[in-house]
Parts: structure tokens; sequence; C-alpha cells
């Protein structure tokens, strides 16, 4: 690569050339090209009394610093059903992690820290998972088995997330395309990270064993933002049983991506739904660079089988603090990379480069924290990469890092810097990614598989009764189709449409129009426009709604006081009725009251220095009216009534 | 169709499997009223019902599908599943001790078995080299599986056959003993070795594991872990039982054998010393007791075995309301001996009297124990004491209930002599009577206490 002598421009030149744009300027066309495939697994938590598996309350939070005990655990892998050990516990078992579990009394027992077996699972989360899959129009299954999934990360006391499968074969009906679903499961949530730090990571109990459901769909989702629009689509579905806990971290979106001749990529812990689009966008692109670097790899090293790297131990008190960006490390190792100039530096995503992606894995797996290496492709003031070289005895293609730490995980270190090398002549290692706010992402873990998967042994399997699932069909709430299909019909403006289905408002605003007599747009805006203002898009319970407009309804009074009243009544869930109108202000005039006010307001714009045609006058006189017309007359019969004053 | 093919399946869905020529590890697509499932058949678990058929799908979940419902089947394939933990030869190093694990069965490395569906146990040097490669740092390991039951059907043939492979393996030079047992039963099997095997020169460590070691947060490997070390490095020449202090994976205790109890039914640090302090704490660092009034190590093999063992004795727990027939019908049916555990300092109420003076007229031998586990025998501070004493009731100490009831069988497997085997049952052997009570022999603390919600707080627990 001619560019190599000038590393601060690799980045540049490889950005252009692995074909990279900012989302907004990338086309369908670009996507297609790309052969860009996503798949969603979103998962909800359900609003029940109690968790999962034990009879501890539901959703009842602490900060990380309030707890009550502490205790230490280990994970080690173990066989899977079908006698293999799965690639991400092999992981996580050279991490060597310490994990401290936190627990306060009251939202823990001893299930949670896996000293005593599940109790039978919770009926009631049970029927609000059978009717998510009903309302996904997936297959139930005719007997659900509690599967041991294995996070050997500790997010889990056990080492295993409890699961069970309970329909496939779903679809999400988009408005141009059918999406396929796989299946929906019920599992017990996982706990909360406190923090990660070298061998010492620390987690909260709080949210460990609540229940969620899990909707995974193949991966039919072509470009960036249709992934983000079936995920919305999800949420409205979840929404719409009126079951789930809501809130910051009740809805988490682990999403799947791919590219033609790259692997399926695994990005966890999406909190919201907007960041899909950048998170997918970006993924691609950083797949189709690691496809660019493993084609040039290739034609530097045609066998990859004899590529190694040699290290060498440096004495790191020849060096100074600057170097390291903190204390001196208790060991220094100088790499060299056969073969790897102009790669370390190669663009991967917005900001990074491929020794980003060696770096993240030095801290997950070696538990180093970060800085822990510098290589010979940045600018750095404080290293001489030719003494470097000389020691290492490295030829022109090779590029080097220093990579420091704890002497006890540098042997991990070096095994990693290599395993990542290597991988990079394969293409696209198999990873679960970390998303980040500016739509990037870091290495989290090797992608599990199907191996980590084992029959729970301390639960029988639970038959699922026929008459049981046809009481929750007969029960189901509207589709989210049905319900898109009549926001359409009845002419309300879309930006109303995803508050309406997220807060699953749409019985309310069908009680409205039904019962009450609003027109729909007008219900519509009330709902998608007032009420989200002034909630701040948290609603609550809005059965207080009907009951104003009832009250209106019963004094004879006009809907257009419905609009004026929402803030006060928001804010006050005031339901004293006269209190509320009296402040706002309202005021009982007739039409003939009003109507004889505007002569004298006629006499009142004439004398004001404006231009003075017939429009203006009028338009002036409805902004005098209009607040004393709420209420008592309508906007269209107040604007006629002032149309024919005007003319008179 | 062949027995395997068909494993765990009866009745309708077995009737299902045949009718559609299809069978247990077949990849199939299944047609049902509801749909398609795709996947591959399981063995079924005897327990569960002929109604439905397991079917693991690609993405590694299990799903039960109606049999009813199924229309149609397509065989796609097979794949069975080999379950084997990976065997690597237990390396030998000659400057490390020598250890012996002598199995019995029980959770220490187990496997699925899909008869049952819970786990069934795995042994060998080689496959626990390969779960828990630590243990070649510790020690040069070799096993012998006496048996595999589950810790419940431990008895007095399998307690025979143990002592005398203990004795075997002493002779033979071994510088510790790891001994892996079921959790349940653990402590019964600990005292009467310690009875039956007396004055040993190395340490004999039982061990077992709370949760199965088919979870990776499995007590499993670091209970082996502290045993092995146990065995190679302490100077304590006891039995003993190798288990959690807490639950946490910090350190393991080292309890007496004739003092330890299973007190939780699923807790990591269930077992827990009774009316005294353990011998010590365990860590991968080594041994470090707790006191000094234990029998050392010793380079002799002068170890005593003696396996006797009378099946003839049985254990009351005494409830108010009791029966006096209760005990005639024990007298009727042959035992020779009988272990109370009253209430209180050692009581049970008057009804019964008549039928223990006819019971010791009839040469049974009766022992009084305490239902409160922690605290003596005492039955002269009250008449009712008295009273049952005057019947022949011999109060036996703090001697654990359990613990009296083996060494009873134990003694009365070497005599009939009721006066001797009072003396051997009153002879201290190795704690099971101990002189006096130490003040921190009692600790159940209280939660919510403020004291100890700060303990908590700070101790890992």
């Amino acid at each position: 690569m001619s560019d190599s002598d000038n590393p601060a421009n690799v980045y540049e030149v490889t950005q252009a050339s692995v074909g990279y744009v900012p989302r907004e300027q990338a086309t369908q066309a670009l996507y297609e090209a790309l052969g860009f495939r996503c798949g969603l697994e979103v998962h909800q938590q359900l609003k029940t009394d109690k968790k999962l598996f034990c009879r501890c309350p539901a959703g009842i939070y602490q900060t990380g610093d309030n707890f009550d005990a502490q205790l230490v655990r280990h994970m080690r892998p173990t066989l899977s059903e079908l006698g293999e050990y799965d690639g991400t516990a092999l992981m996580e078992f050279k991490t060597r992690k310490n994990i401290t579990y936190r627990l306060k009394g009251e939202t823990a027992c001893t299930y949670d820290i896996d000293d005593t077996p599940p109790f039978a699972m919770n009926r009631d989360a049970l029927a609000i998972a059978t009717e998510v899959a009903l309302l996904l129009g997936a297959q139930i299954v005719g007997e659900l088995h509690i599967t041991r999934k294995q996070y050997l990360d500790g997010s889990i006391p056990t080492g295993f997330q409890r699961t069970a499968i309970v329909g496939i074969h779903g679809e999400i009906p988009l408005p141009h395309k059918t999406v396929r679903v796989l299946q929906l499961s019920i599992e017990e949530d996982s706990c909360r990270e406190v923090s990660d730090k070298g061998h010492e990571r620390v987690y909260s109990t709080d949210r460990l064993g609540m229940p969620l459901i899990e909707t995974v769909t193949y991966p039919d989702l072509l470009t960036p933002d249709e992934a983000a629009q079936a995920a919305q689509h999800i949420r409205f579905i979840n929404r719409s049983t009126g079951k789930m806990n809501t809130g910051i971290g009740a809805g988490r979106e682990d999403v799947n991506v791919s590219i033609e001749g790259g692997t399926r990529i695994e990005i966890k812990g999406v909190q919201r739904i907007r960041w899909i689009p950048e998170l997918t966008h970006n993924e691609a692109f950083r797949q189709k660079a690691l496809l660019d670097i493993r084609a040039e790899l290739h034609t530097r090293t045609p066998d990859a089988t004899q590529w190694t790297l040699q290290s060498q131990e440096l004495d790191p008190s020849t060096y100074t603090r600057d170097l390291f960006q903190g204390d001196i490390p208790e060991a220094l190792h100088a790499i060299n990379l056969p073969g790897f100039a102009g790669i370390l530096s190669f663009f991967t995503n917005p900001g990074r480069c491929f020794a980003d992606e060696i770096s993240d894995r030095i801290k997950v797996v070696a538990c180093i924290e970060k800085p822990n290496m510098l290589h010979s492709e940045e600018a750095v003031l404080h290293v001489d990469w030719t003494a470097v070289r000389n020691v290492l005895s490295c030829g022109d293609d090779d590029a080097q890092i220093l990579i420091w730490g704890p002497q006890a995980d540098i042997p991990t270190a070096i095994e990693t810097v290599e395993e990542r090398c290597q991988m990079a002549f394969e293409g696209v290692p198999n990873e679960t990614r970390k998303a980040l706010a500016d739509g990037t992402t870091i290495f989290e873990r090797v992608l599990p598989g199907p191996d980590r998967m084992y029959p729970d042994t301390d639960s029988a399997p639970i038959p699922i009764d026929d008459a049981r699932v046809e009481a929750i069909r007969a029960q189901l709430p509207p589709s989210i189709s049905h319900c898109l299909s009549q926001l359409r019909a009845w002419e309300i403006p879309q930006d109303c449409w995803p508050f309406i289905l997220k807060r699953n408002l749409f019985g309310l605003l069908k009680q409205l129009i039904d019962e009450q007599g609003l027109s729909p747009v007008r219900a519509g805006t009330l709902i998608g426009h007032t009420l989200r203002r002034i909630s701040g898009d948290q609603p609550g319970d809005c059965s207080w709604i009907p009951r104003l407009a009832r009250e209106l309804r019963s004094r004879d009074l006009s809907m257009d006081l419905l609009k004026i009243l929402l803030p006060a009544a928001f804010a006050s869930q005031e339901s004293n009725f006269e209190a509320l109108l009296k402040e706002t202000g309202y005021v009982r005039v007739s039409a003939p009251q009003l109507q004889a006010q505007i002569p004298f307001l006629k006499s009142q714009f004439i004398r004001r220095p404006r231009r003075q045609t017939n429009a203006a006058m009028r338009n002036w006189i409805m902004g005098q009216l209009r607040e004393q017309a709420l209420g008592n007359v309508s906007l269209a019969d107040l604007s006629a009534m002032i149309d024919e004053g005007v003319t008179q | 169709m062949n027995a395997e093919k068909t494993k765990g399946y009866r009745g309708e869905a077995l009737e299902t499997l045949e009718k559609f020529a299809i069978g247990v590890w077949d990849d199939v697509i299944l047609k049902t009223m509801h749909g398609e499932f795709r996947g591959i058949i399981l063995p079924r678990s005897e327990f569960d019902d002929s109604t439905h058929l397991v079917l693991k799908l690609s993405t590694g979940y299990n799903v039960g599908i109606d049999i009813k419902k199924i229309i149609e089947a397509t065989v796609l394939g097979s794949k069975e599943a080999h379950y084997k933990i990976p065997e690597k030869e237990f390396p030998v190093s000659p400057d490390k001790p020598y250890v012996k694990l002598l199995g019995t069965g029980g959770t220490i490395a187990s496997r699925l078995d899909y008869r049952t569906g819970a786990v069934i146990p795995a042994f060998s040097p080689g496959e626990l080299y390969g779960a828990v490669p630590e243990l070649a740092d510790i020690c040069n390991l070799s096993t012998e599986k006496l048996f595999g039951v589950f810790s419940e059907n431990m008895g007095p043939h399998e307690y025979k056959t143990l002592a005398k492979a203990i004795g075997h393996e002493i002779e033979n030079g071994i510088d510790g003993i790891v001994i892996g047992h079921g959790t349940d039963t653990m402590h019964h099997t600990a005292s009467i070795l310690s009875f039956m095997v007396q004055n040993s020169p190395v340490p004999i460590v039982m061990v077992g594991s709370q949760r199965s070691s088919d979870r990776p947060s499995s007590d499993a490997a670091l209970n082996l872990i502290h045993a092995t070390t146990a065995a190679s490095t302490s100077d304590i020449a006891e039995v003993m039982v190798c288990m959690f202090g807490p639950t946490s994976d910090e350190y393991g205790l080292l309890h007496r054998g004739t003092r330890v109890r299973k007190m939780h039914s699923s807790y990591r640090s269930t077992f827990r010393t009774i009316g005294d302090i353990p011998l010590a704490t365990v860590t991968r660092e080594g041994v470090v007791p707790l006191r000094h009034d234990y029998n050392p190590r010793r380079n002799d093999r002068s170890v005593q075995i003696i396996p006797t063992f009378d099946e003839r004795v049985t254990m009351v727990y005494y409830y108010p309301n009791m029966h006096p027939d209760i005990i005639d019908a024990i007298v009727e049916k042959g035992y020779k001996g009988i272990v109370i555990a009253g209430t209180g300092l050692g009581h049970v109420n008057k009804p019964i009297y008549p039928a223990i003076e006819r019971a010791t007229a009839a040469g049974v031998a009766i022992y009084m124990t305490v239902q409160t586990l922690w605290g003596f025998v005492h039955m002269f501070v009250y008449d009712t004491g008295r009273d049952l004493m005057a019947k022949g009731i011999i109060p036996s100490e703090n001697m654990l209930p359990e613990v009296a009831y083996v060494k009873l069988a134990w003694a009365l497997g070497q005599t009939d002599d009721l006066d001797k085997v009072r003396e051997l049952m009153l002879t201290p052997i190795c704690g099971e009577i101990t002189q006096r009570e130490p003040h921190d022999g009692y600790l159940v603390f209280q939660g919510g206490m403020p004291e100890m919600a700060e303990f908590m707080k700070t101790v890992h627990k």
C-alpha cells in the first residue's frame, strides 16, 4: 500500500476505498450492493406482580450502591446437551473475572443468587407471552420446555438464563412487506452491571429474574430504516396488550447484522429504536472494511496458517508516564505483526480503525483497562518506533504495537492479539458487540451458538392447554395493522401515530370518537399532539380524558374546551370539573353575545394603523374573540359569524 | 423399532413415533395442524406425559409438540448427542502428593440423564482433569469408582466397602483420600466412617456439590479443588467434610465428620459444624486450622478399620402425642437399638413410659439425643428426665441424633453386650461427644438486626 509511508492518510484513503458514506447519503441501492441483512431480537419486560421463577416483587429498582449484602462467584464452562463446549463460554473462562453480586433484601431472594431451585413459572407472565405470540400469529408450542441458555459473563448468578419457546413462525406485517418471526420466548431478565474494571465485575440483582419476552425475527430487514420500522412495530404489538413495563431498560433490542461475505454480528443492548439505523449502517461498513482487509492481507501473506507474531518484553521503567497515559505498568511488550503495515489504521467505523479491534479485545479478554496499547501507525510523540523495529527485527511491510498491563495478564493479551490478527485473514469474526450512543460498537464477546443451550433439569415441561390459548385468543386487542389502517382511514396526522400506538392509546382514541362523539382528527391530535406535549411522553392512566369529555357533553359545552382543559387536568389530576373550568378562566358566553361584539371590534380595527382589507379585519376580530368563543361556539361557527359581520 | 430409537416414549407418543417411522436423534420436519416444526427428536424423560414429543430446534431450544396434532413427518437425517467431558490424561509429577478419589456417586461430576431428565454422575481422573485442570497443580490424582449411587441409597454395605477401601489405600501409602459423595446423607457417611476408620495417618476428606457440575456456577470444581488441597497438604488426619463456608466462591470449611450436618435443602454453604467450631478453612492456597486439638498427620500406616454395622437400629423423632405403640412396634419387629431425638433437654411424654419399660426389658438399647441439635442432653434437670433414665434410657451427651444412630448401629455390630455397647457409645472417639461446648459453638444469626445488616454488607456470605 503506497500510503503506508504516511499513516495519517491511511484512514481517509481506506474510508473512501471501502465506500463509506454517511447514512443520510446512503441509498437503498447501496445496501443492496452490500448485501445488507438485519434481524431483530426485541426484549420486553412484562408487567407482573412477581418475578418469573420466584416470589420476589417485580419492578423495584435500587441504585448500584444501595445493597444489603454481596457475594462472589466465578463461572466455568460446561458441556451443552449435545456434548460440546460453547466458544463464548471458553472465552469468558479465559477472562478470569471475579463477579460480585449486590443484593437488596426486598428485591432478591435465595433463588436469585442460585441457592434455591426455581419455583413454578409465573402463570401471569406466561399468559402475557402467549398473548403476544398470538398477536404475532405464531404457532403456540404444545409443551413449554424450560431451557438454560449459558451466560458466562456472570450477568446471571446461575451462569444461565432460564428461557422457553412459547411460539414459533409468526409475522410482522409492515406496510410494504411482511417480516417473518422466528420465535417468541419467555425468559428471566439478567442483572444490571454496576461496574467492570480489570478482573472485577459488579452486578446488581434487582432486575434479575424479571419476566421478559423476546421476539426474534428472521434477517428479513434489508435497510437500516426498515430495521427500525420493524422494531417499532414489535414495540407497538407488545404495548397493545397494556401489560408491559415501560421506562428505561424495560425494552431492549439486540440487532443482528450481516453483509454479503460477512458474518452475523449481534449488536446488544440497543436501548433506543432510533439508534438502530446508525448502528446497523456503521456495522455494515465495518464488515465491508474487514473483508477488504482480508483481501489485502491475502495478497501479502498467501498462506495464513503460517502467520504468527513476534513479541519482545521491554523494560517499562525506561519509558515515561506520557507513553502509557497513566502509571508505569508492570509489563510492556513490543509486538511485530508481519505484513500488517497500513492495516492497523485501516478504517473500520467513523473515528475507529483496525487497531481498535485489537485494543477492545485486550480489554475484554485479558481484562487490561484502556489505554492498553499503541501502534506504529498513529501519531505518538513518546515512542521511538525505529528502536522498537530494531528490537523486533521487522520488515517494511510489518506493523508494530506496544501493549502493557499487569504481568499476569500479558500472556492472555499477546494470545488475544495473535488470535484477532489471525481472524483478520478470515474476515469478520463471530462477535457480539456493544452499542454505543454515537452509533458505533465495541467488541463484547464471542457470539454464542446453539451449543450453549441445556435443558433445565430443575423444572418439568409445562403442557400448554388449548382451551387456555383459545381463551387468550378471544380477548386479544386489535392488531397493529388494523390500528394503522384505521388511523389512516380516520386521516389522523401521521406524527400522532407513534405516540398513540407506543402508549397503547388506540382504545382511548376509539372511545373518544365512538362514545364521546369527537371527530377523529380532533381526538387524534388531542392525544398525539396535546397530551403528548403536556405529559412529556408519559401519559400514565388516561381514563380521566373520556370523563372530561363526558362532563363537557353533559353541560352542552363545546369539545374545543377539551384541549384547554387538558393541561390543567393532567397537572392537577383534578376531578372537580367546575374547579378545572374555573382554573382555565372559562366564562359562558352565548353566540348572540359574541355576535354583538363584532360591530365594536370593527370600529376598533378601522382605527388601527393596519392594512384595511376585509381579510385582515376578519383575522384580527377572530383573534380577539377566539378565547371567549372556546367552549361556547365552535371555531367554524365563529368564523362564519365574523365573515357575516365583516361584510355587513 | 429398537428401544434406543424410542427412548423414554410410551403410550400414544410411542405409537406416533412408530406410525411415522421416526425416532430419537432424527432430524425431522413435523407438519402439524398448527404449522411446521423442524428439529431433532430428543429422548423423553420417563416421568413426563405420553402425549408430547420433544424437539430440539436449530436455535438450541427444546419444545414439546402435541402428538395428536402431527399430520406428517419427514426425516432429513440424524444427529446423536455424544455427551463426553473431554478426557485428558492426568499428568503425574513425583514431587506432588498422591491422592485417591473414591467415588460413591453424587453430583461432583455429572451429566444429563435422558431417562429421568435429571443429572447422573460421570467420573474418571481424565474426565475430572478435563473439567477441572487445576487439580493437576495440587496432587497426583487417581480415582476408583466404588459404586454409583445417590447419597440417599448409601447403606451398611457401602459404608463397610468404603471403610475397607480406605484402609487399603492407607496401607498402600496414599497421602490423602477424597471421597465424592452426594450431599444429602454425606454427614451420615462422615460419622460412620469416623467410627469405622480410626487413627488414620492421613486426611480423609468427603466432598460433594450443591449445584451440579453441568452448570457454570457449580460449586463442584471449587469444592474438589479445596478437598484435594486438604487431602494433599492438611495436617489434620481425620474424617472431614469439605464444603463451602459462605455461599460465595471464597473458602471451604473442613468439618469434623461427627459434628457436621446438612442444614439447608439447597444452599451452597449448607454444611455446618454443630455445637463446636469447624476444624479449618481451606482455599486454593492451603488449609488454615481453626483449632489444634485434632489428630495430626503421621507417616506410619497403622490405621484401624472396624467395619461393623447392625441394621436393627432405628431412630425416633419424638413429637407430642406420640403413642406408645410406635415403640412397641419397633420392639416387636426385632430392633435392638433405638435412638430418640427428644424435646428440650431430652424428653418424651408420660404415656410412652410403659413402652420404654417394655423395650428395655426386652433388651433393646435406648439412647436419648436432642432434636434441638445444639446442646447436651440433661436428664437430671427435670423429673421427666430422671424417670426416663430410671426406665433405662441412656443420655448420649451432645451426640447429634444421626451420629448416635450410626454409632449405636456400629457398636451393636460389634457386641450384643449392652454394657459394652454403653461403654462404646459414651466414650468419645472423634469429637462426637465433646467435654465442653465453646461459647461460639452455637451461632445462628438472626437477619434484620442492625449489627447483622452491617456484617452482611461488609462480609461476603
